[in-house]
């Protein structure tokens, strides 16, 4: 086992979108109660130092991969299909319309009760673009259109962030 | 066992080597002091059998001091030099403290952190700490009649990288030798968890004196993970005392001129806040301006006054939870920690929230410090304690001060740590020699709006045009939840790093420059301790080397475990002698030595972890 090991290696996973969470979290408590630097405490600063490391290597792969846009744009950029979404801006028409509905809709959301409703549309619309993911990552094989997809969930997640933001703000008003 | 866990009872060679460690929960209206003891954690009492040490210091003629309830019945009598409360002021600016002209306190606003003067002089909130905290160490080591080993410190989850610097410097000043940091609401959730055999999903409701957290941890034999945390570290009890002080003031038709009038109108709220937990009404009786006046009050109008703050609470929860992404039925308890979750409007509101009764059946007080105990006594290295493993996480996001004054993290809250992340950054302009790096906490966009910890400058950047640099900038933040930060020029390969001392962090020789002007403990020989010192850490490393050759000696080669028992036995004459330097050069030369085996062993542990099984399966 090494330190720069990839992600699923580290955890012993295979190199696949589909996951099972409860498996993962086990698997990560798991090389947590080897690895962490508390397990070292009694012991002198190398071993501290190692634990340390490992510790942090195990917990960036675990933030990695129990996200699922994250998992699936590693697993892009393992695949050869860069997501570099700066270059990438270009978003197909439709997909751009539905953002800045959504943006007019938060901006006219009269209270409460209007942002949840937006809220809740904007999860389904999300698990609609997970359940493409998986098909694209491991049915077909076919990175570059998995690529896409993460690009536009990164744009959910941005107009997710001002959602919650605003759900925030409602919350200590109330 | 778990890969290198030493040292069950009874297999150390001498079962009096077990090393005295102790948990400080240091509050912001009482202080504690626990240990383990006949694998029990329990809070240790003072001479008269009180375990509680209000955290109250009072200066007086001649360098002279009170600490605790002496100081904390002093302060209406003594306003201006009896300092109650001062966790409210830990890595603050005067700015940050809302509220306090109504204090009673001759304030210095200072860059870094806020200072009181008092009649013995300037005295920061991190050295009124320390006073607190080396009266709990003495009243340890009075309790078992010898040296503490080390100390874990709790500190609201909530507290920012600033706060928790000040807590660790206080707690150096003091003597201690820091094991940890901890969150309260984790080590809340330790003590209740293992004392009542819970698994699943918990949320800790810790409202104390002055800060609230809401920590949602889940529990899974002895592994305790945090999974979001929140709160507010400016609003507990304290606040509530000065709604109903303002507001009997009021009715009374009087106003609080004086320090003296100041701190009355305060004590008579807080006592009627404690008499209104159990009674329908209570009277305010203050001493104010000359005349003594009675107000008298009712639950609901406390209630009434506390709601909105109750209110403040709540939001916190449902972010956290939302952060989560957890349903609130899906708590499936709720632990009152702080002496503020005795308040029947608190309970009643918990209670309504996750329509669920609290959790009330553990000592609200007590119990950080008992949890903190018990992670002291497994970083001591005592026993019983080979399976409990905190995995806690940083509560407000770091980032970076990009152009136009905009926050860009690179941690995100609710991010276990340790936790380390890089990002890249580059020049704006074309020839820029150098960066400046502005290191902030917080969750908004806009840098005025986030508390800035440290700035930085990285130099010496070959001239390129803009854009072309590539400057990876890394944050690291230990267990202790304190960050480092370094940036390197990917191109030139020119770096520069930091410790985020925030600026109101005492650097580490103004710590050793303040222990040598006697503070906190003059009686202590310098020399004798840092010998002392050494000697402890010799002892420790020999022993987990010895303890780590018996079980997993077979990973090295026959010529590399002799050296190593070469240097053991080296380690262990030198550390008999009386040279602090020979010791300290004896544990470097086997702590280098052993790196290899350090890293075989932590590969073994992790290939049995993939492994699917936990080495005491085998």
């Amino acid at each position: 086992m090494k330190l720069d090991d990839d992600d699923f290696t580290l955890f012993g996973l295979p190199a696949t979108y589909a996951l099972d969470r409860a498996d993962l979290d086990a698997r990560w408590r798991r090389l947590q109660a080897e690895v962490h630097p508390d397990r070292f405490a009694s012991e002198g600063a190398a071993a501290q130092r190692l634990a340390m490391q490992w510790a942090v290597r195990v917990n960036e792969a675990y933030q990695r991969l129990k996200d699922p846009v994250r998992r699936a744009a590693y697993l892009c950029e393992q695949r050869g299909a860069a997501i570099a979404a700066e270059r990438n801006t270009a978003m197909p028409a439709d997909f751009l319309v539905q953002q800045m509905e959504w943006r007019e809709a938060l901006d006219d959301a009269a209270g409460l009760a209007d942002v949840e409703a937006l809220d809740g549309e904007v999860r389904r619309f999300e698990q609609g673009l997970l359940r493409s993911l998986q098909a694209a990552l491991d049915d077909r094989n076919d990175a570059p259109a998995a690529a896409t997809t993460v690009r536009a969930l990164m744009f959910v997640s941005r107009f997710r962030q001002d959602l919650e933001r605003r759900l925030d703000a409602l919350d200590t008003t109330r | 066992m778990a890969l290198l866990q030493i040292s069950e009872p009874g297999q150390t060679p001498d079962p009096h080597q077990r090393r005295i460690a102790v948990g400080i929960d240091l509050g912001t209206t009482h202080s504690l002091v626990a240990a383990v003891r006949h694998g029990v954690a329990e809070c240790l009492p003072d001479e008269q059998g009180r375990v509680l040490l209000p955290s109250a210091v009072r200066y007086l003629e001649g360098g002279r001091r009170q600490i605790g309830f002496e100081a904390r019945d002093a302060q209406a009598e003594d306003p201006e030099n009896t300092l109650v409360s001062v966790k409210r002021f830990m890595g603050r600016r005067l700015a940050d403290v809302a509220g306090h002209g109504r204090l009673p306190y001759r304030f210095i606003d200072q860059p870094g952190m806020l200072a009181v003067a008092t009649r013995d002089g300037v005295k920061t909130p991190v050295e009124v700490s320390a006073e607190i905290l080396a009266s709990l160490r003495q009243r340890a080591e009075d309790s078992f009649d010898a040296d503490l080993f080390g100390a874990v410190i709790t500190v609201p989850a909530y507290f920012d990288d600033a706060q928790r610097q000040a807590t660790k410097d206080a707690a150096q000043l003091a003597g201690l030798n820091v094991l940890r940091l901890i969150s309260e609401p984790t080590a809340a959730a330790v003590a209740y968890g293992l004392d009542h055999g819970s698994e699943g999903l918990y949320a800790v409701y810790d409202l104390g004196g002055g800060t609230f957290d809401i920590s949602l941890l889940r529990l899974n034999r002895g592994v305790f993970e945090v999974v979001a945390t929140g709160g507010d570290a400016a609003l507990g009890g304290d606040d509530i005392d000065h709604l109903l002080a303002d507001w009997a003031l009021l009715q009374a038709g009087v106003a609080a001129a004086t320090p003296h009038d100041k701190r009355a109108a305060l004590v008579a709220a807080r006592a009627v806040k404690e008499a209104l937990s159990d009674a329908a009404a209570a009277p305010w009786v203050a001493s104010v301006g000359g005349a003594e006046h009675t107000v008298d009050i009712s639950r609901e109008q406390l209630d009434h006054l506390t709601r909105p703050l109750v209110d403040r609470t709540l939001a916190a929860v449902r972010k956290v939870l939302r952060d989560a992404g957890v349903a609130r039925d899906e708590v499936q308890g709720v632990v009152m920690v702080g002496g503020s979750t005795r308040m029947p409007l608190v309970r009643l509101a918990v209670g309504e929230f996750f329509a669920r009764a609290p959790l009330t059946d553990v000592n609200p007080d007590e119990v950080v410090a008992a949890g903190a105990a018990i992670q002291a006594n497994a970083l001591a290295g005592n026993a019983g304690s080979g399976d409990l493993l905190l995995l806690d996480v940083i509560a407000l996001s770091l980032g970076l001060e990009t152009m136009g004054g905009l926050v860009e993290r690179v941690i995100e809250r609710n991010t276990t740590i340790p936790a380390a992340q890089a990002q890249e950054f580059t020049t704006f302009k074309d020839g820029q020699t150098a960066m400046a790096i502005h290191v902030v906490q917080g969750e908004r966009d806009l840098v005025s709006e986030c508390r800035s910890l440290a700035r930085f400058e990285l130099r010496g950047i070959p001239p390129m045009v803009a854009g072309a640099a590539r400057i990876r900038v890394t944050f690291q933040v230990d267990a202790d939840g304190l960050l480092s930060v370094s940036a390197r020029e990917q191109v030139s390969g020119v770096e520069a790093s930091v410790v985020v001392k925030p600026s109101y962090g005492l650097a580490d020789d103004q710590i050793a420059q303040m222990l040598k002007d006697g503070f906190a403990h003059a009686e202590v020989d310098m020399a004798a301790r840092s010998l002392r010192e050494a000697q402890v850490d010799a002892e420790r490393l020999v022993l987990a080397t010895a303890a780590a050759l018996q079980v997993d000696g077979g990973l090295l080669p026959a010529e590399e475990r002799h050296a190593i028992e070469t240097l053991l036995s080296d380690t262990r004459r030198v550390a008999a002698g009386g040279d602090a330097h020979a010791i300290e050069r004896a544990i470097e030369t086997l702590a280098e030595a052993t790196e290899n085996f350090a890293a075989a062993r932590m590969n073994q542990g992790i290939r049995q972890a993939l492994a699917g099984r936990r080495i005491e399966d085998v």
